[in-house]
């Protein structure tokens, strides 16, 4: 089984948000970046499927030189390689073209991505990515198995889960719950040693017309304080809810 | 020339959601000077469309299509876009409406903007408002190609009645075979779920312990409100994974978020800041979600809460 995970490169959840050149381009400054949480989880469960069901885990991600360190962090969680397309991500339907190139020329049957990057928010790589290479495609996914060709995955839904039954090739967009929050893997020194020899090859990204573009930035307006009641004044916040806030 | 909306129906009864889409696909009508038509699948009575401004409804009525397939729905979908020759393709964000999004979106060649908050702001280049970095920015995007699909922030448009005279048309696809099939579909019945909810009740560490739920439960019972819970609280296991909210759980856009024993760390906030009103109870004054919240009560859960649910019951059986 060849297995891609699809790594965004994506701000620290803590990290300032801020607008340059006329609010058009994120600011970069004093940004941490991490592997885009949902990815976390993508990658370790593929860990897995190298572990239990002797699977070649390769990682992927568009992007700059800037994300290399983002991948050799992949690399050391336990990846055997890396591939980054060489291009500004500008929008998911130009990310999943792209990734539908790698897919193609690596043969790959097993695709794990987040279910969306904690960035841009726009959770359509894989879906898109699926509709493009004709695989089959599980969203949101909390869970699932592969045995010989079959693939068992639970998805969530509003208000529950749903377990589908489904087959190699696949896309699977997961999320929390793929594994578990204590079996999240972190790079160890042996794995951060050998991450700088494993192979990161650049390949260069096929053409395709943007479908979108990104006019400008906006923050949200600034919020008011908050209204404190007193906690033996529970009536007034009833009525601040019913009257002003207008929610009850 | 349409704009065509997908009105998602559970069971033959529409969602909220189905109308809101419906109510900004009207809009949206309005201003490229083209009709709305509304696709439904499986739905028993779909005249309740004409109230948001439904001028054409496709009423697909087909056993095959009673459990959600993603891509067989998707192809539907395209298949009534290029019937009608949509030019704005309008679906909701339920866990269905984000799975479907994409795919419609390179069935029809499409460029896809999803998370979106406001009606265009012109149509002329087409760029929408959409949600981005976990709710702290707003991104102006412009949709460049001929057909646009669009999901649709949940809560964020409302229900805008328009009553229309419109008329219903039926409509048979031809279905497209799936390599994804449903075995089972495990749905807490009777209960309000965190999608669906105007108003979400949510608990954190600071309740010390899964047996006091209790008062959690009993509050959301009086609001008919869902019930949630912080990261912490779900992976030490006191609560289901499926009530996680925060970034990498659930989304919450309810009308009122709850916050009960919750510090409000970045993370959680990223999830549930959408939500238009908030209201924290928390012992600690100093605890981060106070600056992010509308409301705020510092105090212990224990004796808050209880008088909470006290007040709102007298408010209840007074405005009955």
């Amino acid at each position: 089984m060849k297995v891609l995970v699809c790594i965004s490169h994506v701000p620290d959840t803590t990290s300032k948000i801020n607008f340059m050149d006329k609010d058009t381009k994120f600011d970069t400054n004093g940004v941490q970046y991490v592997i885009n949480p949902h990815d976390e989880y993508s990658l370790t469960r593929a860990m897995w499927l190298k572990e239990n069901q002797g699977a070649s885990v390769t990682v992927v991600n568009v992007g700059n030189t800037t994300t290399e360190p983002t991948l050799r962090k992949a690399l050391a969680i336990g990846a055997d390689d890396a591939i980054r397309v060489n291009a500004e991500p500008i929008d998911g339907f130009f990310v999943a073209k792209q990734l539908a190139e790698v897919v193609k020329n690596g043969n790959f049957d097993l695709i794990i991505a987040g279910r969306e990057s904690i960035d841009y928010n726009g959770g359509m790589v894989p879906g898109m990515l699926a509709t493009l290479l004709d695989y089959n495609f599980v969203n949101a996914c909390i869970g699932f198995e592969v045995a010989e060709n079959n693939i068992s995955a639970t998805r969530e839904i509003d208000g529950g889960k749903e377990v589908l039954a489904t087959s190699l090739p696949a896309v699977i967009a997961g999320q929390k719950g793929i594994v578990e929050e204590k079996d999240l893997r972190i790079p160890n020194m042996r794995g951060i040693m050998t991450a700088r020899t494993k192979p990161l090859s650049i390949v260069e990204p096929v053409a395709f017309d943007n479908t979108t573009a990104t006019i400008n930035f906006e923050k949200p307006e600034a919020k008011g304080a908050v209204k404190l009641v007193n906690a033996d004044n529970l009536a007034e916040l009833v009525n601040l809810l019913h009257t002003e806030a207008k929610v009850i | 020339m349409a704009v065509l909306v997908f009105a998602e129906s559970t069971e033959g009864k529409f969602k909220k959601t189905a109308f809101e889409v419906t109510s900004y696909g009207k809009k949206v009508a309005e201003q490229l000077g083209t009709n709305l038509v509304v696709l439904t699948i499986n739905a028993d009575d779909t005249s309740s469309l004409y109230t948001y401004g439904a001028e054409k409804v496709l009423k697909t009525s087909n056993p095959s299509l009673a459990i959600f397939n993603a891509k067989i729905y998707a192809d539907v979908i395209k298949q009534a876009a290029n019937k009608e020759n949509a030019q704005v393709v309008i679906i909701d964000s339920s866990s269905n409406g984000i799975y479907l999004a994409p795919i419609v979106a390179v069935n029809l060649n499409a460029g896809l903007a999803t998370n979106v908050v406001a009606l265009p702001s012109s149509t002329s280049p087409f760029v929408v408002k959409r949600k981005s970095f976990s709710n702290k920015a707003f991104n102006n995007s412009e949709i460049k190609t001929a057909v646009k699909v669009i999901g649709l922030a949940k809560n964020s448009f409302g229900l805008k009645e328009q009553v229309v005279s419109g008329s219903e048309e039926t409509f048979s696809p031809t279905l497209i075979n799936s390599g994804v099939t449903s075995t089972s579909i495990d749905k807490t019945t009777g209960k309000v779920t965190i999608a669906d909810a105007d108003i979400v009740v949510s608990g954190g560490r600071g309740l010390k312990g899964p047996e006091n739920w209790g008062m959690i439960e009993e509050l959301a019972e009086v609001l008919g409100a869902a019930t949630a819970c912080s990261k912490p609280v779900s992976d030490l296991g006191w609560r289901p994974h499926g009530e996680h909210v925060g970034q990498t759980g659930k989304p919450v856009t309810s009308n009122l978020y709850i916050a009960i024993g919750i510090s409000g760390a970045i993370q959680h906030l990223a999830g549930v800041n959408s939500s238009k009103v908030k209201l924290v109870i928390n012992t600690d004054p100093e605890a981060p979600f106070f600056k992010a919240a509308d409301y705020g009560v510092v105090g212990d859960a224990f004796e808050v809460v209880p008088k909470f649910i006290e007040k709102l019951k007298e408010f209840k059986a007074q405005n009955s």
